[in-house]
């Protein structure tokens, strides 16, 4: 009996935890507000499914408790009831697998005219790498990395020398423009990050993942690893700038070249010789 | 198989089987500790598997106490974090769960369930006992290793999980996978003996569709774990390799902490394929089990044949042959070729079907029922509470694009601990409950037993069911500190406060259960051989407990289904399985 009652109270709880959380989805910052309207979908196609079980339940258990004297019916099977269910739980599940479906289809297929960009992840902090005047990034590999080159770019490739490498864990991004940001980890797995961006992706050592978004909201965002890494995984961070063109292209341009780099630190290398 | 409309009114006779076969212990040691019966390896099993599993609970309060008062607490430093995480997530899911019901319960009920005098090879299931033991003395062993055990997470990925910037990869990460790899031997020779039991093993009359739920959930789930620890075996083997001998089975060239290492070309996401391979069946091996456990006892205390017990069936087996085609959903994010995902989703998507039409129909048994609010029946519905509320969030994950911004946050962990982590625990209680007094004599305290589901089915959902709005909010899980961030309101700390509490009260209050678990040896009411006036087998034994043998002279024979409730016509509201047909009965 007090099951019965138990069980409307975690239904009516559930639904007031809902609606009074405070604890919401941040503000969304990107194109992916798709992700977001399938998911509230999703929460009331299941929502109601859970509440109409749980209190079908509930009023089964009332109204069915033992009393003196009462007998159960015998019924072994109801072929046709249970046809009934299952078509119409297919049909629920279609309902959220096609737009889920549709909108993956977008998450994966990537604007031609997306603004290229590399985000390198170590243990553990991240650093980030964008095309220079040739508008390519250059080829990099683990082997080339050393201490004047800590991303591991080929010094060989000259599509490369123009990268603009930015070591500070701030990404500066323009708004309004698709981004594929490429993944590359040169330790361990991590994760790429952002909450206000809903997408995320792992970064796979030996391999180059993406995954991509256009920024649709100007503001600081943190970056975060959402792959355990390590005992420092959770001080892993950095900082997304999401800004007008004009602010974007001033930050860019204060950026150091690959060429600039190895140069600057060469020189500082002659320095410390002579002294 | 027979057909629901065949008529069973001719009792063949008894079948006259000497227990030439059995093996006899001759003394104490071969009767209790080394003993090949499978009533004794059951009670090995259980009592070994919820031993650690107290351990990871007691696990668990480090990892909660962490996550609400961070760094208050002197000892817990990250290494101990997420040493403690893992340890507490392979020995919940591996070392207890799947202990338990697949050694506990299977090797108690199946004998009994399917009307057979033991396993049928019962000194292989003895050593299944023992290498399960070794492989878990193994596990806990490595907290007495340099480094202490292994911080990998429980998903063990590499390369992280051999290289330094993670606790105990001296020799942590080394004896968690001989552990594992032991494991898997000792269950390998378990799981053919349930497998083969169930096929060869059954009494006259007892045909596969006259089985209890119970013994097709712990079947199946033994045929699936045959089929995927071995994915998990190669995985540790290599990764084993990869670790003390240098090989880049998963190991890509890598520069870690400024030193260049010298693997080179392997594939870190071949390890998770083949974990997931093992890892997202596993979810249905402990599944499976409870699903047939629970539509016992809802049966029993419902005084109600299961609704639809050929559909149970069929989704029992249609769930065991999707489970093992769906383990991409764990790696939509991993970097795996994104056109994998339309797969998957539609996949795991599927399964949702058969899992609903279940839950359908152990709702629909308690229509026109007539229900007893007993403990196990409690138990029972506080599985489908947590189990239903679990089974939607997974919807949630499985639908690939909806888990892009869930993945990897505290909604997954919500997600699992309500599906695999509560309903099953919930499962075991119950079934505890339910079977105690055929294997000891006794009945368990009902009003402490009461109180302890109370407790435990309205703590449990309090902590998990706010968790899930933790990671929609975006935070991450296997976060030893959130430190300052800017999108994480204060309140978020003050709610992981709340939980925490109830977490802590929820543990201590399973002791409540364990007084009562031996109190009642000594002082429970006598149960007489059938308290719950159980149709099944096992409930029919000549002795309570059964003794050597479980059958007396003769092996029972078979009339009917166990799910013989409430039967019209019938002089009392349940027919056992071996009582001869009553005139004019058409139970299948
Ligand atoms: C009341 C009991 C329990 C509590 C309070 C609890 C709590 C937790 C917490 C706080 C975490 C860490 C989440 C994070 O990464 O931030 C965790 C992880 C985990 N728990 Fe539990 N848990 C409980 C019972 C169980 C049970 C019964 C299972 C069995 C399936 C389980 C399986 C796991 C697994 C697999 C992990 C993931 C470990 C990893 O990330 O490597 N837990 N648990
Ligand atoms: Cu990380
Ligand atoms: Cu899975």
């Amino acid at each position: 009996m007090s099951i019965a009652i138990a069980m409307v109270l975690v239904v009516a709880g559930s639904i007031l935890f809902h609606v009074l959380s405070p604890w919401r989805a941040t503000p969304i910052a990107s194109n992916w507000g798709f992700i977001d309207d399938t998911m509230g979908l999703t929460f009331l196609v299941t929502g109601a499914g859970f509440v109409a079980v749980i209190l079908f339940m509930a009023y089964c258990l009332y109204r069915f408790r033992h009393v003196p004297g009462r007998r159960a019916a015998y019924e072994p099977e109801n072929q046709k009831l249970e046809a009934w269910l299952g078509i119409v739980t297919t049909i629920a599940v279609i309902i959220l697998l096609a737009p889920g479906l549709l909108v993956w289809g977008q998450f994966i297929t990537v604007p031609k005219d997306a603004m290229v960009i590399e985000a390198v992840g170590v243990q553990w902090s991240w650093s980030f790498r964008l095309p220079g005047a040739d508008n390519q990034l250059g080829s990099s590999d683990v082997r080339y990395i050393d201490t004047t080159n800590s991303m591991g770019l080929s010094p060989a490739d000259p599509k490369g020398q123009d990268d603009l490498l930015i070591a500070s864990s701030e990404l500066h991004l323009p708004i309004g423009k698709p981004v594929k940001v490429l993944l590359r980890s040169i330790d361990v797995l991590h994760d790429f990050y952002v909450p206000e961006i809903r997408a995320k992706m792992d970064l796979v050592p030996g391999v180059v993942t993406y995954f991509w978004f256009t920024p649709t909201k100007i503001g600081e965002y943190e970056i975060l690893c959402a792959a355990y890494c390590g005992t420092g995984h959770p001080q892993m961070r950095g900082k997304m700038v999401i800004e007008s063109e004009a602010d974007f292209e001033t930050w860019r341009t204060a950026q150091q070249t690959f060429e600039q780099s190895r140069k600057s630190d060469a020189s500082r290398d002659k320095r410390a010789s002579a002294q | 198989m027979t057909d629901a409309s065949v008529p069973q009114n001719v009792a063949p006779p008894p079948a006259e089987v000497p227990d030439v076969d059995l093996y006899h212990a001759h003394s104490w040691i071969t009767k209790y500790v080394f003993s090949q019966d499978a009533k004794v390896i059951a009670i090995q099993y259980a009592g070994t598997a919820i031993t650690v599993g107290i351990l990871a609970l007691v696990l668990s309060w480090v990892i909660r106490l962490q996550l609400a008062f961070p760094g208050a607490i002197p000892f817990i430093d990250a290494n101990v974090y997420y040493q403690s995480v893992t340890m507490h997530g392979m020995i919940m899911v591996v070392y207890m769960l799947t202990a338990i019901f697949l050694g506990g319960f299977g090797n108690y009920l199946i004998p009994l369930m399917v009307g057979a005098r033991d396993m049928v090879f019962p000194y292989v299931n003895m050593l299944s006992y023992w290498v399960y033991l070794i492989a878990t003395l193994v596990l806990v062993s490595s907290y007495f290793f340099p480094g202490g055990p292994t911080g990998a997470g429980w998903t063990l990925y590499p390369p992280q999980s051999i290289l330094t910037g993670t606790p105990g990869h001296e020799y942590g990460i080394i004896l968690m996978l001989v552990s594992l790899i032991l494991f898997i031997v000792g269950f390998t020779m378990g799981g053919l003996n349930y497998v083969v039991t169930v096929l060869q093993a059954r009494t006259r009359g007892m045909t596969l569709m006259r089985m209890p739920l119970t013994v097709w959930g712990i079947f199946s789930a033994a045929v699936m774990a045959l089929l995927a620890f071995p994915g998990l075996f190669v995985a540790c083997v290599m990764l084993l390799l990869d670790r003390t001998l240098g090989t880049s089975f998963f190991m890509p060239s890598l520069v870690e902490l400024g030193e260049r290492k010298d693997y080179v070309g392997g594939s870190p996401i071949l390890f998770q394929h083949l974990f997931w391979f093992f890892g997202h069946p596993e979810v249905y091996i402990v599944a499976l089990p409870a699903f047939g456990i629970v539509s016992d006892l809802i049966s029993v205390h419902a005084r109600k044949n299961i609704f639809g017990y050929r559909m149970m069936v069929w989704a029992i087996i249609a769930i065991g042959v999707l489970s093992m085609v769906v383990w991409g959903h764990h790696m939509y994010i991993s970097g795996m070729d994104p056109w994998f995902g339309f797969f998957f989703a539609v996949t795991t998507l599927a399964i949702a079907v058969p899992t609903a039409l279940k839950v359908y129909n152990w709702v629909l048994t308690l229509w026109h029922a007539d229900i007893h609010f007993t403990t196990p029946m409690l138990f029972a519905l506080g599985f489908l509470v947590t189990f239903v509320n679990g089974g939607i969030t997974g919807l949630y994950l499985g639908n690939v694009i909806v888990d892009v911004p869930l993945s990897a946050t505290l909604f997954v962990v919500a997600h699992f601990h309500m599906v695999m982590g509560i309903a099953p625990v919930l499962v075991i209680f119950g079934a505890i409950y339910h079977w105690y007094p055929k294997i000891t004599g006794r009945m368990m305290d009902e009003r402490l037993g009461k109180i302890h589901f109370w407790i435990t089915f309205l703590g449990a959902y309090a902590i998990f069911f706010p968790m899930h709005y933790l990671g929609v909010l975006g935070m991450p899980r296997r976060f030893y500190e959130m430190g300052e961030t800017a999108f994480v309101p204060a309140s978020a700390a003050t709610l992981n406060i709340v939980i925490t509490v109830i977490a802590l009260a929820v543990g201590f209050a399973q002791s409540i259960f364990f007084y009562n678990l031996f109190k009642s040896l000594k002082y429970g009411a006598p149960a007489g051989g059938n308290p719950w006036r159980a149709a099944s087998l096992e409930w029919q034994t000549p002795e309570t407990p059964p003794g050597h043998g479980n059958w007396g002279k003769h092996l029972p024979v078979v009339y009917r289904w166990p799910y013989a409730y409430s039967v019209p016509g019938a002089p009392e509201d349940y027919l056992p399985q071996n009582a001869p047909p009553v005139r004019g009965e058409r139970s299948p």
